[in-house]
C-alpha cells in the first residue's frame, strides 16, 4: 500500500481504497432505493425484464420465428405453448422474451443520446445566453411544438425504419426537452461561486459547463431520463403498432399487437400478452421515476 | 396586450414557415418519385419524366416552395393522391371527426383530473394520495394501443357491451354514441393519468405555502381553504399543461384512431405517410403545427387570466 500516488495518477489506476469507494457509494445508492416502495418495485420489474432479455436464448422454448404448423388449429395457451401461438403458429412466449431485447437496447440508448445532445444544447444556451441562447431555445421550441407522432411518421416513412433510425429520431425529438431542463438549471448555477472560481482559474467554457455545472444539475436529469426511457418504450411499441417500427419478422412487441389485434374477437390472447409485457415494462420505469423523485424531495 | 399578440403571432408564423419548409424539402427531395408514385410501377421512364415536367416538379426546390406557399395562402392546398379529392375537403372531413372525439375527451379529462389531482394533493402522503398517485402512474404507463386491447377484450370480446370499431358508419346495429365510448375511454385514461399527476404536484406545492397555513390557523373550515384558497393557485402551473392536451387530442390520437378504425385526422396522416401522399402530408403537418403553437398561446392567455399578478 505504499505505492506513490503520483504513479497511480500516471498509470490511471487509483489506489485500492479509492477504488472501493465508488462501489460502496453505489451500494448505498441501491440501499436508498429500497426505502421507497415505488422505486423498489419499479427497479425489480426492470431487472426482471433485463434478466429475461439476456437469458432469452436459453429461456425461450422455441425459436422466435419458428412456425409450428400443428398449433395453427388451436393457438390458445397449452402445455406445449404456455402463452399460445400467434396467427402464423409462432410461440408467443418465445417472441415476447426475444422482443424484450430490442426495446431494452433502443430505449435507453435513445435516452442517453438525447441526454448527451440535450445537455450540450441546454448548457450552451444557458451559459452563453444572448443570441446563442435565443437561437437554441427557439429551435427547441419549434421541434417541441411539432406533434411528435406525426414527425415520426413522416421521417420514418421517408427514410425507412431501422433500429438506428428509431434511435436517431427519438434522440432528436427528446433532446429539446432535456435541453430546456438543463438550460433552466444552468441559468441558476452559472451565478454560483464555484463557477466564478473556475473562471478565475482560467478554465475553458467547455470545462466549466461539463465539470462544474452539469454534475450539479444531475438530480432532476436522472428522474427525467427515467421517465423518458418509459416513454421511449411506449413510442417504440406505438411505432411497431402503426407498422413503421422495427422491420418484421423479428419479434417486436408493438408489431405483435398490430399483426393480431384484428383477431381479438376470436383469439384475444395473441394481442393481450404482448400488451401486458410492454405495459409492465413501462410501469417499471415510471414507478422508478416516481420513487426517485420522492427520494430526491425528502433529502 | 398588443405586443403580446404581435410577438406570439410572429413566432407562430416563423414556426409555420420553418416546419413547412422542412417537410416540403424532405418530401420533395426526389422529384421523380412523385410521378412514379402517381403513374405506378408499369409506366415507362419517359411517361414519368413527362408528368414530372407537366407538374413543374423539375424546377428548383425554392421556386416550387414559394409557389406552394402562395397557392396555400389562397386556399389551394393541392390534390390528395390517396383519397382522390382536393386536400382541403379531406382535411376538413377528418378534422371534424377528430374534433368531435377530442371535444368529448377533453370535457371528461379536465373535471376528472382536477377532482383527482386536488383530492390527492391536498393531503400529501395520505392513503387517498398514495392510491391516486399509484393509479394514475400505472394508467399513464400503459400505451394507448394496449389500453385499447385491454378495454376491448373486456367490453367487446367478453361482455359484448360495445362495438370494437368506431367507423362512424351506422352499421352492425351500433349507434355512433356507443361507437365513441371505447375510443374516448382510452384517450381519457391515458391522458388523465398524466394531467392528474401534474395537478397533484402543483397542489402539493401550494398546500405548503404560508397563506394556506394562515387560512387553516385562523380557523377556516378545510373545505373552504381548499376551494377558495388552494385550488385557484394550484391550477396556475397545470393550466398550460391542460391547454397542451388539446394539441395531443387532435394530432396525437393516431394510435387510438388506428385501434378503433376511427376516420380521424391522425389515421388520415398515417395513411398519407404510408401512401406517400405528399400534398396531404404537407397540409396535415401545417395544420398540426398551427394547432400546437395556437394552443401554446391559448395556454399563456389562460395563465394570464388566472394569475392577476401578470398583466401584459
Amino acid at each position: 500500500m505504499s505505492t506513490p500516488v503520483a504513479a497511480d495518477v500516471l498509470t490511471g489506476s487509483p489506489p485500492a481504497a479509492a477504488r472501493l469507494r465508488p462501489l460502496a457509494r453505489w451500494r448505498r445508492r441501491v440501499a436508498v432505493l429500497g426505502e421507497s416502495r415505488p422505486a423498489a418495485v419499479g427497479l425489480a420489474i426492470i431487472l426482471v425484464w433485463i434478466v429475461l432479455a439476456i437469458l432469452a436464448p436459453t429461456l425461450a422454448p422455441y425459436a422466435p420465428n419458428a412456425n409450428d404448423v400443428t398449433a395453427l388449429a388451436h393457438p390458445t395457451p397449452s402445455r406445449a405453448h404456455w402463452l399460445g401461438t400467434d396467427h402464423l403458429g409462432r410461440d408467443i412466449m418465445s417472441r415476447i422474451l426475444w422482443g424484450a431485447r430490442p426495446v431494452l437496447i433502443i430505449a435507453p440508448l435513445a435516452v442517453l443520446g438525447a441526454a448527451a445532445l440535450g445537455s450540450l444544447l441546454g448548457l450552451t444556451a444557458g451559459y452563453h445566453g444572448r443570441w446563442v441562447g435565443i437561437v437554441i431555445t427557439r429551435a427547441c421550441d419549434i421541434v417541441l411544438s411539432f406533434p411528435v407522432i406525426i414527425l415520426y411518421m413522416i421521417i420514418l416513412a421517408h427514410f425507412g425504419s431501422s433500429a438506428w433510425n428509431i434511435i436517431g429520431v427519438l434522440t432528436l425529438t427528446k433532446a429539446p426537452i432535456i435541453a430546456r431542463i438543463v438550460r433552466g438549471m444552468t441559468l441558476d448555477l452559472r451565478e454560483r461561486e464555484y463557477v466564478a472560481a473556475a473562471k478565475m482559474r482560467g478554465e475553458s467554457a467547455l470545462y466549466i459547463m461539463l465539470v462544474e455545472i452539469l454534475p450539479n444539475a444531475r438530480g432532476p436529469l436522472v428522474v427525467d431520463m427515467c421517465l423518458r426511457t418509459g416513454y421511449n418504450v411506449i413510442i417504440i411499441g406505438v411505432l411497431g403498432f402503426l407498422g413503421i417500427g422495427l422491420p418484421p419478422p423479428d419479434p417486436d412487441w408493438g408489431g405483435m399487437v398490430k399483426d393480431t389485434y384484428g383477431m381479438m374477437m376470436v383469439w384475444p390472447h395473441m394481442a393481450l400478452f404482448p400488451c401486458a409485457a410492454i405495459s409492465s415494462l413501462v410501469v417499471g420505469f415510471n414507478l422508478l421515476a416516481v420513487g426517485l423523485r420522492e427520494l430526491g424531495l425528502r433529502d | 396586450m398588443a405586443r403580446f399578440f404581435a410577438k406570439h403571432a410572429a413566432f407562430l408564423l416563423l414556426t409555420l414557415l420553418v416546419v413547412s419548409f422542412l417537410v416540403f424539402t424532405l418530401n420533395e427531395f426526389s422529384p421523380g418519385a412523385v410521378g412514379r408514385k402517381i403513374l405506378g410501377a408499369y409506366a415507362t421512364q419517359e411517361q414519368v419524366d413527362l408528368l414530372t415536367k407537366q407538374m413543374g416538379l423539375d424546377r428548383p426546390l425554392l421556386i416550387r416552395y414559394v409557389d406552394y406557399l402562395s397557392a396555400a395562402a389562397s386556399g389551394d392546398l393541392g390534390y390528395s393522391a390517396r383519397y382522390k379529392l382536393p386536400v382541403k375537403d379531406v382535411l376538413v372531413k377528418h378534422l371534424t371527426n377528430t374534433a368531435l372525439l377530442a371535444a368529448i375527451a377533453f370535457a371528461c379529462i379536465v373535471p376528472l383530473s382536477m377532482l383527482l389531482g386536488v383530492a390527492a394533493g391536498m393531503r400529501e402522503g395520505s392513503r387517498l394520495d398514495r392510491t391516486i398517485l399509484m393509479l394514475s402512474t400505472v394508467v399513464a404507463s400503459i400505451p394507448e394501443f394496449a389500453l385499447g386491447v385491454f378495454l376491448a377484450s373486456v367490453f367487446v370480446v367478453w361482455l359484448h357491451w360495445l362495438p370494437g370499431t368506431a367507423t362512424l358508419v351506422a352499421g352492425g346495429g351500433w349507434s355512433a354514441a356507443s361507437q365513441l365510448v371505447l375510443p374516448v375511454a382510452v384517450i381519457v385514461l391515458f391522458d388523465a393519468g398524466y394531467v392528474v399527476s401534474m395537478i397533484r404536484a402543483s397542489m402539493v406545492e401550494v398546500m405548503q405555502r404560508p397563506y394556506i397555513r394562515t387560512a387553516v390557523l385562523k380557523g377556516l373550515p378545510f373545505r373552504r381553504v381548499i376551494l377558495r384558497h388552494a385550488v385557484r393557485n394550484a391550477m396556475l402551473t397545470p393550466i398550460t399543461v391542460i391547454m397542451l392536451q388539446i394539441n395531443y387530442l387532435v394530432a396525437g390520437v393516431v394510435v387510438v384512431e388506428t385501434v378503433f378504425a376511427y376516420p380521424g385526422f391522425g389515421r388520415m396522416m398515417l395513411e398519407a405517410t404510408l401512401f406517400k401522399d405528399i400534398a396531404l402530408i404537407e397540409a396535415g403537418a401545417l395544420v398540426a403545427v398551427f394547432l400546437a403553437v395556437a394552443t401554446n398561446i391559448l395556454g399563456d392567455l389562460a395563465y394570464i387570466a388566472l394569475d392577476p399578478r401578470i398583466r401584459v
